[in-house]
């Protein structure tokens, strides 16, 4: 058992080893992917960062391809589109793969956030670590956003025109921001193409972003389901194989679901209007963009203002960011919070609510109240989650008392086959 | 069983059933990244509506005797010529020991007097000059490559230049006295 925590991968091949000595691309990537020391504990809520690297490979690999296939012009989109769909080699299997993948993106990242709001992965000395995360979140959004337009449907157009309006809320430049974004007095042909250029450039960016939130958290390690940190080699063990095969298992489950929505059901997630060519002359009847922003979508309906729902649904992300500070418990993970894990179950619960709310017609009635109202609800008790209840907890909530060491937990205290182990000299806390 | 096994893991020097596991694993991986990768492969072969496009159907009543026209077919030009006697007799008169491709003017033609073949250079792709009565023929009286210097003849074989083989003759018929179909 011993050797387990020693790195065991010794360069054998003399070439390679001359090349690694001057370029230690090797030793990096053992570093990183075999020898990397994890805590001993990590549960399957923490496969969701390697599906979630998983999925930018494959949005880049079905990306790149589609590209080629692709016209940004507004005369053309469309139809290059579905040629893609019916003229193209296996082209309807790599846009479903793409579509459905987005989405299964959003799924993944989105419980990758909230397994960091259990379990206070975002905490000391990992605030820059979850900040990175949040400029991820948010350059995802921006990619997305401008792959929905490129099919120039009607939900493309219609959802580019809205969310592009969001900025001529900007007091006094707002309109000349929103001329500036849209290259001219509509979205058209300049729009399009400078989304394409950018929808091709981002992910790219979002790579060398993933690149330095790995970087950050090979710093100081992962965090844990007990949150206390590991103490020496007895709470940790190798990330190869242990976590490769575990990590190996989740991506077989999540392969599973994602291939039975993209061969079964591909458009599920999409909105059929998106089939219908761009019409500038004609609103579809009911605005609603994909699934993964209804929640946000749901707080800038909420508030009666142009300006300040905008600004509440920029928040509604930015309240992330300064969340490492807001949070002043000492005790990093909700399974030694007892009242804070309740609230944040009722804030995953919010959440769901909100994008219900984004979901419906703000004027449609729902148990008896308007959409509108219950978005009003919802969008006041996020902000009052993180802003009154995290910050008040801290102070308040009597944390239980977390085990000494992640070994002891795992192990056991006192059972026959673990003695040799809690044997060990372990500093206390 | 499963004791051998398990000491196995921990002892053995040779193979052992995680050696085992890894390479089978390794190997389902493969394939199975294989199998991902290929549609995205075979998504850059020439799609539906390309090889839908694929044959070209051309009036050949108006081509006077010694006059050639050029028309497009899979997005390359193919050369068709009304060939005069002189040109024919040329073409058919020629030692095939001589040529660098060895092929004879009937195993070109479908009939003396029509000559249908791609007029992109075998060398590395240029279109020949000799479509025009002003252009420069080269030494063989049919057509030559401005980008590399290489001489075909009148039935469109190359004879000097660094160009190693024949100007290709395309799948055509003739649908009738005057219409054929390439492609």
């Amino acid at each position: 058992m011993a050797d387990q925590n020693t790195p065991h991968t010794e360069i054998t091949n003399p070439l390679l080893k001359w090349v690694d000595d001057r370029l230690p691309l090797v030793t990096m990537m053992n570093h990183a992917t075999v020898d990397y020391p994890c805590p001993r504990n990590l549960n399957y809520w923490w496969n969701f960062g390697s599906l979630a690297g998983f999925c930018l490979v494959l949005m880049i690999a079905t990306g790149l391809v589609l590209a080629m296939h692709y016209t940004p012009h507004v005369d053309m989109a469309f139809a290059s589109v579905e040629r893609i769909m019916r003229d193209v080699n296996f082209g309807w299997a790599i846009r479903f793969v793409h579509m459905n993948g987005a989405s299964f993106f959003f799924i993944v990242v989105y419980i990758h956030i909230f397994r960091g709001l259990y379990y206070g992965s975002y905490k000391s000395p990992r605030e820059i670590l979850w900040i990175l995360g949040v400029v991820i979140l948010l350059l995802m959004m921006a990619t997305a956003f401008m792959g929905y337009v490129l099919p120039w449907g009607q939900m493309s157009f219609w959802g580019a025109k809205v969310i592009t309006n969001l900025f001529s809320a900007i007091p006094l430049v707002g309109e000349s921001v929103v001329t500036w974004l849209w290259g001219g007095f509509s979205v058209d042909n300049p729009t399009l193409n400078r989304f394409f250029a950018l929808h091709f450039l981002l992910p790219f960016v979002i790579f060398g972003v993933v690149f330095l939130h790995v970087v950050a958290l090979h710093k100081n390690g992962s965090s844990n389901p007990l949150g206390i940190d590991m103490k020496g080699p007895q709470d940790s063990i190798p990330f190869h194989p242990y976590y490769t095969v575990k990590d190996y298992l989740g991506l077989g489950a999540f392969l599973t679901i994602f291939a039975a929505v993209v061969f079964f059901a591909p458009d599920y997630m999409g909105h059929p209007d998106n089939y219908i060519e761009a019409n500038p002359l004609q609103t579809p009847p009911h605005i609603v963009p994909e699934w993964y922003f209804l929640p946000f979508y749901a707080i800038l309906r909420a508030v009666p203002d142009k300006l300040f729902g905008v600004l509440a649904m920029f928040a509604a992300i930015a309240v992330l960011f300064i969340l490492p500070w807001l949070d002043r418990s000492p005790v990093r993970s909700a399974t030694f919070r007892p009242v804070y894990k309740w609230f944040f179950w009722v804030l995953g619960v919010d959440c769901i609510l909100l994008g219900w709310c984004g979901a419906n017609a703000p004027d449609d009635v729902w148990m008896g109240m308007q959409f509108v109202v219950w978005s009003r609800i919802a969008t006041v008790y996020y902000f009052v989650h993180f802003l009154v209840i995290i910050p008040y907890l801290g102070l308040f909530e009597r944390p239980k008392q977390p085990p000494a060491s992640i070994a002891e937990a795992v192990l056991g205290g006192g059972s026959g086959a673990a003695a040799a182990a809690t044997a060990k000299p372990m500093e206390k806390a | 069983m499963a004791d051998a096994m398990h000491g196995a893991d921990h002892h053995g020097d040779g193979e052992t059933r995680r050696d085992f596991l890894m390479m089978t694993t390794a190997a389902m991986g493969a394939v199975a990244v294989g199998a991902a990768v290929w549609p995205l492969i075979d998504s850059l072969n020439p799609a539906a509506d390309a090889l839908a496009v694929s044959s070209t159907e051309l009036d050949i009543s108006h081509i006077a005797v010694g006059q050639a026209i050029t028309v497009m077919w899979r997005g390359a030009p193919v050369f068709v010529r009304h060939r005069t006697e002189k040109e024919i007799k040329e073409a058919q008169d020629v030692a095939l020991g001589d040529l660098p491709d060895p092929q004879a003017d009937k195993d070109r033609v479908k009939k003396p007097e029509w000559l249908v073949m791609v007029g992109v250079c075998t060398h590395l792709g240029c279109i020949p000059l000799g479509q025009k009565v002003t252009d420069k023929k080269g030494d063989f009286d049919g057509w030559f490559c401005p980008c590399h210097g290489s001489h075909y003849d009148s039935s469109g074989r190359i004879r000097k230049g660094p160009a190693p083989n024949n100007l290709a003759v395309p799948p055509y018929d003739f649908v009738s006295d005057t219409l054929i179909k390439i492609g």
